[in-house]
């Protein structure tokens, strides 16, 4: 019997396996931010260990910084002091810190890719669930809570049932317009926020082979979203050149190896799956969500289901939801005002989103009822972008180009969608008040983002995209 | 390090009958700034339960003399999104010990356990009965037992058991602490790690 990417990696990890308890899963590289390590790192202190293995951590300030006028004191006071424990911490036990004013600091999920930490065949785990972007590369990644990030600092390893094992096969040609975002987003929206609980899920298939790095990511990144443990998809050329060069890839040598090896990974053609889902392509179109979950997602020509249309059992939820989005039965957004447009996250705050983006808003102007935010994943994918002279359009569109963290995707910093405010986001939850109290989130893509930005109204990119014939 | 130990419990219970209760509704963002583990019941529900002038919603079940217990009673897919563990916290530090849902979010539900916060996962149909109870007399008595692994109506004698992770289980009644279990094995984590160089 064949074998699934995911055993492969995961028997490759574990130390110990003994029945009746958890796997004990060795960590690669483990990543922290300012939010969810001080209790850990307080823990540590209690029990008088120090990290045991400090050179496989990883730490970054994203969630509480200020994308504006970085280089001043956080003004925020318990943000500040989030932010100034992580340095200390980080100080006291050894470890590699990307802070405020370093030139790899940025989004957690951003940089480990980008710095060529995440490679194919590991193991990564963070306190954030979006930890899930890593397996893009090949690799087996999830988030995980403070006590088991104690646990990983202590010890570089973490107690683990292994997940059943789902694959997601999407096949076939994306119309124009329809990107990673419309994929994950569709996926979504047809097995719900908890159809992938429980497993590890693998996406396969040509249009998902199809796709750039950055779009895995977006992909992978999203499934936490509708409840799966990690999400990966197996490495091949695309992975490969883009891992290649990067700070911390492997060189010369040790390249080579890590190549054979990382060929070798992909479930054999007997593996088994306790379950397989497929989707085309040619069924997708540019998706957004109008409630206040991510499986509560429509392609954009579409109406807003009919409260009748549930059980009745799951009536209440859903009214809830459609109160608090303040919409009704069988709306159509298309055409809606929308008050924000945020793009950035760690689902889409990454070169090519804003390559994407860019190109699209060229010559063109955000409408006056909209207030644009572009915040880019990392301080390289900044300065990347005003490399490439992408400020100056954005600028010129109304869009400005802010400096990197998590932002109002969660709105721990000042970065807050007001109450009762629509704002069509590129981020990965519209939970109530997540981007701020009483803020009403429509999740899209990056290009439906400029899109509605540009007219200030819910907006179906593939309106501009037959007049501009713009290749997506 | 010991942790809290769970056996069984007996009490009234509180019904928060919403699908998809997501790890942001039970402990908002802007409440992450703490570099504590205590104090977060403050803000359990807090968008839910106060108003922006904090002034406590009248309609929300919390603030509602009738209920109260140690036992959350909630729709499915309890715990979902964030992997915050502040939302366990929460819940505990507000006086929770156990949280009844048909379906539960895998990593609220392995952050919940990791803080003598029972996560019970029961049948969609005896979550309806559970409601129902609760509904009919807010002060019907519940007893959750960990160590047989069943939920009873204690009026009504109608039960149902439930599925635990043993190795959690002994954890949990025992107080046992996974990384001190981890520790004691630290010669293998060694020796894995000299079989990768």
């Amino acid at each position: 019997m064949g074998q699934t990417l995911f055993d492969k990696i995961w028997d490759a990890h574990v130390v110990s396996s003994n029945e009746g308890f958890p796997d004990i899963l060795y960590i690669d590289t483990h990543f922290i931010h300012e939010v969810t390590s001080p209790q850990a790192f307080d823990g540590l202190r209690a029990r008088g260990l120090p990290v045991f293995r400090p050179k496989q951590t990883v730490a970054t300030a994203d969630h509480n910084v200020p994308t504006w006028n970085q280089h001043l004191p956080i003004k925020e006071e318990l943000s500040r002091y989030q932010v100034d424990m992580l340095t200390k911490n980080c100080a006291e036990f050894g470890i590699e810190l990307y802070g405020l004013g370093h030139s790899f600091q940025g989004i957690v999920h951003v940089i480990g890719p980008e710095l060529g930490i995440t490679r194919p065949g590991g193991t990564y785990v963070c306190g954030d669930s979006h930890t899930s972007t890593h397996g893009a590369f090949g690799a087996i990644a999830f988030g995980i809570g403070t006590s088991q990030v104690e646990q990983v600092m202590a010890t570089q390893c973490l107690l683990q049932q292994r997940p059943k094992r789902m694959k997601i096969e999407v096949n076939g040609k994306l119309h124009k317009g329809v990107g990673a975002k419309d994929i994950i987003l569709y996926i979504i929206s047809q097995i719900s926020a908890a159809g992938g609980t429980g497993y590890a899920v693998e996406y396969a298939g040509d249009t998902i082979r199809s796709l750039s790095m950055e779009g895995r990511m977006t992909i992978c990144n999203m499934s936490i979203e509708m409840g799966a443990r990690c999400g990966l998809i197996a490495p091949d050329e695309t992975t490969i050149e883009y891992v290649k060069g990067r700070e911390f890839a492997p060189k010369g040598e040790e390249w080579d190896k890590a190549v054979a090896y990382w060929q070798t990974l992909y479930s054999d053609e007997d593996a088994k799956f306790d379950s397989v889902l497929s989707f085309k392509a040619e069924d997708i179109e540019p998706m957004i969500t109008y409630g206040t979950n991510p499986g509560m997602g429509i392609g954009v020509t579409q109406h807003v289901p009919q409260t009748a249309s549930f059980e009745q059992k799951e009536q209440g939820s859903y009214k809830k939801a459609l109160d608090y989005m303040g919409l009704h039965d069988d709306e159509q957004l298309l055409g809606k005002p929308i008050d924000y447009v945020f793009i950035g996250s760690c689902t889409n705050s990454r070169i090519e989103d804003l390559r994407q983006v860019a190109e699209f808003v060229k010559g063109k102007h955000k409408a006056d009822n909209v207030t644009v935010w572009v915040v880019p994943g990392s301080k390289q994918v900044q300065q990347q972008a005003i490399r490439e002279g992408l400020d100056k359009i954005f600028d010129a569109a109304g869009f400005p180009l802010r400096e990197p963290g998590c932002s109002a995707c969660l709105g721990m910093n000042e970065d807050k969608i007001p109450a009762g405010k629509y704002c069509v986001s590129t981020s990965n939850r519209n939970f109530e008040g997540r981007q701020g109290p009483n803020s009403r989130t429509f999740l899209a893509s990056p290009l439906t983002a400029a899109a509605s930005a540009i007219t200030g109204v819910v907006t179906d990119i593939r309106d501009f995209l037959s007049k501009e014939e713009l290749v997506n | 390090m010991a942790t809290k130990i769970f056996k069984h419990i007996q009490t009234s219970a509180v019904p928060l009958p919403i699908e998809n209760i997501d790890t942001d509704q039970i402990i908002p963002a802007r409440f992450l700034k703490a570099t504590t583990r205590e104090g977060f019941g403050n803000n359990l529900f807090r968008d839910w339960r106060f108003d922006n002038d904090g002034n406590p919603k009248q309609d929300f079940i919390l603030n509602d003399p009738i209920y109260s217990g140690k036992i959350l009673v909630a729709g499915k897919n309890f715990g979902c999104g964030s992997s915050r563990e502040h939302a366990a916290w929460a819940l505990a530090d507000y006086g929770f010990d156990a949280v009844v849902s048909s379906f539960f979010a895998d990593i609220f539900k392995g952050n919940a356990l990791n803080n003598g916060l029972l996560p019970v996962q029961v049948s969609d149909d005896f979550l309806k009965k559970l409601f129902d109870a609760i509904h009919a007399d807010p002060n019907a008595v519940i007893e959750v037992n960990l160590v047989d692994q069943f939920i009873k109506i204690v009026a009504t004698g109608e039960q149902e058991s439930f599925e635990v992770n043993p190795y959690k289980k002994a954890c949990m009644t025992n107080g046992y602490d996974d990384i001190d279990y981890i520790l004691s094995k630290k010669e293998l984590v060694e020796e894995f790690e000299g079989s990768k160089e």
